[in-house]
């Protein structure tokens, strides 16, 4: 009777090896860099500190978009390149309303009830153009063969993206700032923190905790679970899959919508292509905590953005490399790539592991 | 009840629908640019043509939907439908007058909403046109629906061949004066689009042919067949002959510009013909497909660029070099993703082109490759002292290499390693336990690929004559995705239909390349939708993906 460890000798290939090698390789790599920008001292700890909380700011934002993602693979098994273009069209539309505001001077007498409907406006836009895309592009196609929905997928992403583009511009349009959200508030001695980033992290946890919830709690959120765990045999049981299948993308498309929001809140500026990068790097987020988990997703957003932010200080500047920050995006696509390859199952998920062809 | 609806519910509901698509297609702007452009000389410009189209094909699809099919029933749901669709326009052009719409969509303009759509007639007047135009197009659809299906193939085909030619005009106009009297090209063209003498000549012509191919076309393939095999060889290698002289002496005859435009489509197709091995025949999505493309592009120039390394070697030289790193690089890629399928393989090849391309363009690696600034000065081929500098003579250099590739995709495809690329792409567990190699096989697929696109990089590196990193963006690989999918994927014929329908139709035609992407992106979804098999698809893919629905899980 052949041992576990015999058995495993055998299934070794000459390509684990490879990626093995390639692996410690890059660790490494990763851990030199580490010592020497800490050996180095380039760095003070308040600066650490605010790259961690930048940091959590963005991983905030790929958490809320992740679910979209995430939930969409679910219950299609499919990607949603389309994603990040529902992600674009909440704040882009959402913007002339905040214009309009800021125009009529009411962002200053009222902030809050702005912010509120601005939030309003961009998800409902983004959930309208999620359900449309679901139903225009995906439904019919529910059936094909794998390549098919990921080649409308894309298609629909383009579309969408160019016809924002034909629509409103090329250009940067620049979010008014709310006074409630500049400047900082001191935490204790010489440790400051964007008002910005609190309101981000904390308006994100919040729809994240609400999306949640429904996920868990409703006869809804649990039609959607039980989809995307068996399609046939909760159509079997009664569920509505048509209307589930809705739904998630619904909810999706809501919650990328705030995130849109609060993007737009941070880097002050829309445009037509905002969300193919932050559409890609929520992705990673989504598969780096597990696709189809939700906890997952917002793991992987915060892990994401943690070492997005972190990294180019962290890992390369130790080795002089000069300006590390333009491969911030590097960094990004090399844990989406790292994590495909090396633990596609994700940190915390492991349903859906393998995907069938 | 039900049956005094059905007068006018197919008509609103899919009018409904439509006038959102027209109303979406003013606001993007697309009519007013395509107004730029004649078709029928200061008669009908492409953007109006393009608006009534859009009239004519929402009234057709109500007509069609109509049920139950009676002639009365028809015509009234297209008239409804047209109706609609006006209304719509209406509303639109009342709530432009009132309101300043323009400080949201940035094409609703004065000359759009109260000239353009109203087809120049101001004022109310004007709403008034467009609403009797609206029930006119309807009540012309509703008729034309009803007419036999021979007649209707005939007016439409001819239709869009004169359309098709008053928007080609720069094409056809330089193929005239070269090589026809200039009689010919002043009866059929102006300066800016058909004479009416010339679109209905081409109308009358065109419909002249399929009338006489419809009544002798049966004839004529039963003929062919009926003939001995080596007669029949013979007439196709004649057929060859020509076609391989047409395609030698194209650049003459067709002027700097098409031989230019024929330059590109040409990259494009040596690229998709690289891609199409790894999709069509080994069904592994690569979207970084543009990694290896500007790796043989960066090989080349610092081979032969004297910026950087200094080594001024000639192009021939570059060439092994590229082809040998583009294909190490595309075994490397194809390493780590071999376990991978579908969405995943796709996203992770996307991230490793998007890695590669900032790395290129980053300031930490410029000292090796020039960072945002590119490497210049790449040598152009020269052969004893004759150098090949227009794209007239960039042009032969591109037909030899897509004979070249052409000619490897062809043979690959039928032998061993097609076929376990085939079955590989058919279902990857079953070909490993029929004793494929997956491992090996996939990286031959992607190294083989890699090195066609390596080949194209050199190609384009020399004819550009300085790189730079911009021009290799995830783009181009969705470019060349796309002319695959759109042609067919794995069909070489449709690769090179794709590669000239989405590459050379905007190149021809500037004002699309404002839309090119939301062309491409709407092409798309609606192929995938009705023919995911492509536009001249390969017998294979197209019973794979039909499949589905002949076993009735469609």
């Amino acid at each position: 009777m052949p041992t576990k460890f015999q058995r495993w000798k055998e299934s070794i290939t000459a390509t684990d090896i490879v990626m093995w090698f390639i692996g410690s390789a890059l660790l490494v790599f990763i851990i030199l860099g580490s010592i020497l920008t800490l050996r180095a001292g380039r760095y003070t700890p308040v600066q650490w500190f605010d790259f961690v909380i930048y940091g959590l700011a963005q991983g905030s934002i790929y958490a809320l978009v992740a679910m979209g993602y995430t939930l969409v693979y679910g219950v299609l098994r499919m990607i949603n390149f389309a994603h990040s273009e529902v992600f674009m069209s909440g704040p882009f539309t959402a913007y002339y309303v905040a214009a309009y505001f800021s125009r009529s001077s009411l962002l200053e007498s009222h902030p809050f009830i702005c912010l509120i409907i601005v939030f309003i406006v961009s998800m409902t836009v983004s959930t309208l153009i999620a359900f449309l895309l679901e139903r225009i592009a995906y439904r019919p196609l529910r059936n094909a063969p794998r390549l098919i929905p990921l080649i409308t997928a894309i298609g629909a992403s383009f579309t969408l993206m160019y016809l924002f583009r034909g629509l409103f511009g090329t250009g940067f349009q620049a979010y008014p700032v709310w006074a409630i959200f500049t400047g900082k508030w001191v935490l204790f001695k010489g440790l400051e923190i964007g008002k910005i980033q609190v309101f981000v992290i904390f308006a994100a946890a919040l729809v994240m905790i609400t999306l949640y919830l429904f996920i868990q709690r409703t006869r809804t959120g649990k039609a959607v679970r039980s989809v995307s765990e068996d399609k046939e045999a909760a159509s079997l049981m009664g569920v509505d899959i048509d209307k589930t299948i809705s739904v998630t993308f619904i909810i999706g498309g809501a919650a990328a919508g705030a995130a849109g929001v609060l993007y737009a809140l941070v880097f002050k500026q829309v445009f037509f292509m905002m969300g193919f990068i932050p559409g890609i790097k929520a992705f990673t987020a989504a598969v780096l905590g597990g696709i189809g988990n939700i906890p997952g997703a917002m793991l992987g957003g915060l892990l994401l953005g943690l070492l997005e932010s972190l990294g180019p200080s962290l890992f390369l500047d130790g080795y002089n490399i000069a300006a590390p920050y333009q491969l911030k995006d590097a960094i990004a696509f090399l844990v989406l790539v790292l994590v495909l390859i090396f633990r596609p199952t994700g940190l915390l998920g492991e349903r859906l592991a393998i995907k069938k062809a | 009840m039900e049956q005094i609806r059905a007068i006018w519910r197919y008509g609103i509901k899919v009018g409904i629908v439509g006038s959102i698509v027209l109303v979406l297609m003013a606001l993007i702007g697309m009519i007013e640019v395509f107004t730029q452009r004649q078709v029928i000389a200061d008669i009908i410009s492409m953007g109006h043509t393009l608006y009534l189209a859009a009239g004519l094909f929402i009234c057709y699809m109500a007509a069609r939907r109509t049920t139950p099919a009676k002639p009365l029933w028809i015509i009234s749901n297209s008239i409804f439908a047209g109706l609609t669709t006006a209304v719509f326009l209406v509303l639109l052009i009342i709530l432009g007058r009132n309101v300043n719409l323009r400080l949201m969509f940035i094409n609703a303009s004065d000359l759009l909403l109260n000239n353009l759509l109203t087809f120049g007639v101001q004022g109310n007047n004007g709403l008034r046109l467009l609403l009797i135009a609206g029930m006119a197009t309807g009540l012309f659809t509703g008729f034309f629906y009803l007419l036999p299906k021979i007649v209707r193939t005939v007016i439409l085909w001819s239709l869009a061949g004169s359309v098709f030619a008053g928007v080609l005009q720069e094409l056809i106009r330089p193929i005239l004066s070269n090589n026809f009297p200039d009689v010919i090209s002043e009866w059929l063209l102006t300066s800016d689009g058909l004479t009416m003498k010339g679109a209905l000549s081409i109308f009358i012509f065109i419909a002249l042919v399929i009338i006489s191919w419809s009544i002798k076309g049966e004839g004529i393939r039963q003929g062919w067949q009926g003939l001995p095999k080596k007669q029949q060889s013979t007439w196709r290698t004649i057929g060859t002959i020509i076609l391989l002289a047409v395609i030698l002496i194209a650049p003459w005859r067709l002027g700097l510009f098409m031989s230019e435009v024929l330059t590109i489509v040409g990259l494009y197709v040596l690229l998709g013909l690289g891609l199409n091995i790894v999709v069509g025949y080994a069904g592994l999505l690569d979207l970084g497909y543009v990694a290896f493309f500007a790796i043989g592009a960066y090989v080349t120039a610092l081979i032969t660029s004297p910026e950087i390394m200094n080594l001024n070697w000639s192009l021939w030289a570059a060439i092994p070099f590229a082809l040998f790193f583009g294909i190490l690089a595309g075994v490397l890629l194809g390493v780590p993703v071999l376990k991978m399928r579908g969405d995943y393989l796709a996203i992770a090849t996307m991230g490793f082109g998007e890695i590669i391309r900032l790395l290129v363009l980053s300031d930490a690696l410029r000292p090796f490759l020039g960072g945002s600034q590119g490497i210049g000065k790449i040598a152009k081929p020269q052969v004893l002292g004759f150098v090949f500098k227009g794209p007239q003579e960039i042009y032969y250099l591109i037909i030899a290499g897509c004979l070249l590739v052409i000619f490897v995709s062809w043979r690959l495809k039928d032998s061993r390693i097609g076929r376990a690329w085939k079955a590989m792409r058919e279902d990857e567990d079953v070909a490993q336990a029929m004793g494929i190699n997956l491992v090996s096989n996939k990286l031959l697929a992607f190294g083989t690929g890699a090195g066609f696109a390596a080949l194209s990089g050199v190609i384009f590196g020399s004819k550009i004559g300085s790189i730079y990193p911009h021009s290799f963006n995830i783009m181009v690989s969705i470019n060349i995705v796309c002319l695959i999918i759109f042609g067919g994927i794995g069909s070489i014929p449709g690769v090179i239909v794709g590669a000239a329908a989405l590459i050379g139709l905007p190149e021809l035609l500037r004002e699309f390349a404002e839309y090119r992407f939301l062309v491409y992106g709407i092409a798309l979804v609606v192929m995938m939708l009705i023919r995911p098999e492509g536009l001249w698809p390969e017998e294979a893919h197209k019973r794979e993906l039909h499949e589905g629905k002949a076993n009735g899980t469609k």
